[in-house]
């Protein structure tokens, strides 16, 4: 590997200078480069990057193509009695094939046809070391004549590897762009599995949560009853608890910020508020879940209300508490964008500082504001931890942030926490799961946005 | 130069020159300022400026670019104290009035000193509620058949409810430069102040469009004392009865418009309405 590595870049290097050397001899020398079309560094970049970038390619193919294939030869090459075995068999067979290989120790006895298995597959991989390096050699020096012979005073060297360069980058954004379809595609496909199990009507409006599927055909107390309302019930819970704490603390902070607070002083509270949006959100959920929890159970019982030990409203609190900062910095700067011209309209037909904020400045930033809010709710309904920690499992259908709700994100991590079966109702839930919150917080991102649009329309 | 030279040398020459000439304070005055200093930090903007503004009388304020006309102005109904960083001294008065007394509260004041600034800045509201915006939060009218009287005599008087009769409800924004700026000065008279201050209330606004604020203002002396910073000349012989010519924070001259355009006694004045400066 690093050999070949080493290999691409020092023709990288080489292809550089010789580039650059050729785009100066062919103007017959240094004096006369202005006859180039573009600088002799753009000639360097042209070829090396005709060098590096099949060699590269030919380097990353290899190496996720190479393994996969020796392993088909090797298994191909084993005794027939022995390929016939069961799948998992063959494979820690081939596992200790490798490992004897590579020189490490086997973890079965080690056999004649194992060693003269292991030994084939050493001299295949020194083989292969060996082609890759001759193949880059060879497709190298074949590309990169062919570039060495465009380079011209005329070729337009400076353009051309701009274009590759805006290539590379459009690459790089489409990897971005096609991870995320990736995944929604295979979590979307996962669900659809799921729902040939469950029907999608039962899972949309079933009031009744309980995935322990019977593993066992005679095991007792495994329902499996796939309904989401409970789950979902609880995510709103515990968001609205959160937004009823966040919007107004964090919106009213923002206002003492951008329109009260002397600029020293927003200057330290503005960073120091953000400073809780760094805390991870395991702190917050083991604060909820060991400090607030108790305390509110115990303020409970003193006024004779029962609260459950974990309960909504310690998840909703502390959550409420997590996205105060993303409120209040997203509506100090919407606030702060408000221009000052209308302020002045404002205090110049006499209004007092309360009645400018509330007429004039709030109403044009509302629509920022808007978003924020909406945005940070998609936070809320996504956040996993706190919940996971504070909110509990029970999913009970209830509107009492007294009681232990659960949420989807809390019962996507016990879905796929443990060992599972890949294709039990049970796990594949776990996607339609993810699908829903991937659908709730795409359209709360889009009615965001539209409303934001809508307003910015109606106000400039 | 028409100046009584002081014998005492070139640096007391230089502050004499900046000396107002002219009658500064008026026999009925509506405002006074007297002996005003203007700071934006350590930088004085305004030096010892005394201005008297006459009832029903459209004062012009001109000057070069800088040389604190909108800062003055500003001092009239307490809008710098926006301004971080902004120091007045001196004493302006109301009606008898200090309008920089501790005691005084500014919200009143700036009812009764109303300000139509540079750049439209209409609400991001509808037209309606931009012009019922000041009635409003001083309860001047009760909601509507009231209100609607008052709005709709303020853009009549701003020369602007034939054109926006039919679209009250639309956003004061959507208007063309000239009609926010009409919007603007309804708005301002909605509250029905006793001062209007104007800050160049037509530097955005095509000649139709200056015409019909002129008038607007020739219809306003009738009920209101208005003072107007403007860059043009012709505008300010047209409207004003007297004007106040400003340079670098110091006022050089005031007095009647007529006399000022045809008769000025300073030189910087001279040079200034004569073209050959600023
Ligand atoms: N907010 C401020 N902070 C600091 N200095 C200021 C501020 N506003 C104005 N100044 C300064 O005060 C002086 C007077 O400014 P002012 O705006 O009153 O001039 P003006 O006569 O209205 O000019 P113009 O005709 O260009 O509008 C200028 O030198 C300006 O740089
Ligand atoms: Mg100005």
């Amino acid at each position: 590997m690093s050999v070949a590595v080493l290999l691409v870049i020092l023709l990288g290097l080489s292809a550089f200078y010789l580039g650059h050397a050729r785009a100066v001899r062919t103007v017959g020398g240094a004096h006369s480069i202005r006859r180039l079309h573009s600088l002799p560094a753009y000639y360097g970049w042209y070829l090396a990057l005709w060098v590096i970038l099949p060699a590269g390619a030919v380097l990353l193919l290899w190496g996720l193509f190479q393994e996969t294939a020796l392993t088909a030869w090797i298994t191909a090459s084993l005794p027939a009695q022995q390929q016939a075995l069961p799948a998992a068999e063959l494979g820690l067979l081939i596992n200790d094939i490798r490992n004897l290989a590579a020189g490490n120790i086997t973890a079965g006895q080690v056999t004649p046809e194992i060693q003269a298995a292991a030994a084939q597959l050493q001299q295949w991989q020194q083989t292969a070391t060996l082609a890759r390096i001759a193949v880059i050699l060879a497709l190298t020096s074949l590309i990169g004549s062919l570039a060495w012979r465009a380079i011209q005073p005329e070729m337009r060297a400076r353009n051309r590897v701009e274009w590759i360069v805006q290539a590379l980058l459009i690459l790089s954004s489409s990897i971005a762009v096609l991870t995320t379809v990736g995944i929604v595609l295979s979590v979307l496909f996962e669900s659809i599995r799921f729902f040939h199990k469950i029907p999608i009507t039962d899972f949309l409006f079933g009031l009744d949560w309980s995935p322990q599927t019977a593993l066992r055909s005679d095991q007792v107390g495994a329902s499996g009853a796939f309904g989401a309302i409970p789950l979902l019930a609880g995510t709103l819970l515990i968001s609205g608890v959160a937004m009823l704490v966040a919007v107004p603390i964090g919106l009213m902070s923002a206002i003492y910020l951008s329109e009260y607070a002397h600029p020293r002083l927003r200057q330290v509270a503005k960073p120091v508020l953000e400073v809780l949006a760094g805390v991870p959100t395991v702190v917050y959920g083991f604060f909820a879940a060991l400090t607030l929890a108790p305390l509110l159970r115990g303020l409970g019982e003193s006024l004779g209300l029962e609260v459950a030990s974990e309960s909504a409203l310690a998840a909703g609190l502390v959550m409420g508490v997590m996205i105060i900062p993303f409120i209040s910095s997203l509506s100090d700067d919407v606030i702060s964008a408000v221009p000052q011209a209308l302020r002045d309209a404002s205090f110049g037909l006499g209004a007092t500082r309360s009645e400018t904020i509330r007429q004039v400045v709030l109403p044009a930033a509302l629509p920022g504001i808007m978003g924020g809010v909406l945005l940070a709710v998609s936070r809320a309904i996504g956040e996993t931890m706190i919940v996971v920690m504070a909110a509990g499992l029970s999913a009970k259908l209830t509107a009492n942030p007294l009681e232990a709700v659960t949420t989807v994100t809390v019962q996507i991590v016990t879905l796929l926490v443990g060992d599972q079966e890949f294709d039990s109702a049970k796990t594949l839930a776990a996607f339609a799961l993810g699908l829903l919150l991937f659908v709730i917080t795409l359209a709360l991102n889009i009615v965001a946005l539209k409303i934001v649009r809508r307003y910015r329309e109606h106000y400039e | 130069m028409p100046e009584i030279q002081s014998a005492s040398g070139d640096a007391q020459l230089a502050d004499e020159s900046f000396r107002t000439i002219g009658k500064t304070y008026v026999d009925q005055p509506r405002m006074t300022a007297s002996q005003v200093n203007v700071y934006y930090g350590d930088k004085q903007a305004i030096c010892d400026v005394s201005l008297g503004i006459a009832r029903n009388e459209v004062i012009a304020m001109i000057g070069p670019s800088g040389c604190g006309k909108s800062t003055f102005l500003r001092c009239l109904n307490r809008m710098n104290d926006t301004i971080a960083g902004c120091r007045v001294s001196g004493t302006i008065r109301l009606d008898q009035q200090d309008i920089y007394d501790k005691r005084l509260d500014v919200v009143p004041l700036r009812a009764r000193v109303g300000m139509v600034f540079q750049k439209p800045n209409p609400f991001p509201k509808s037209i309606y509620d931009n012009v019922a915006y000041g009635p409003r939060i001083h309860g001047l009218a009760r909601k509507g058949v009231e209100l609607d009287e008052v709005v709709e005599t303020s853009l009549r008087r701003a020369g602007l409810w034939t054109e926006v009769k039919d679209r009250l409800a639309a956003p004061g924004t959507g208007l063309s430069g000239g009609q926010q700026q009409r919007l603007c000065i309804a708005r301002t008279i909605a509250v029905s102040p006793e001062v209007i201050l104007m800050d160049e209330p037509c530097s955005a606004l095509d000649p139709i469009a200056t015409a019909r604020i002129e008038e607007l203002l020739v219809e306003l002396r009738k009920n209101y004392t208005i003072a107007v910073v403007t860059h043009s000349m012709q505008q300010a012989a047209r409207i004003s009865q007297r004007t106040a010519y400003f340079h670098l924070g110091h006022l050089i001259e005031v007095g009647e418009t007529t006399r000022i355009f045809t008769n000025p006694q300073h030189k910087l004045t001279e040079d200034y309405i004569t073209g050959r400066f600023g």
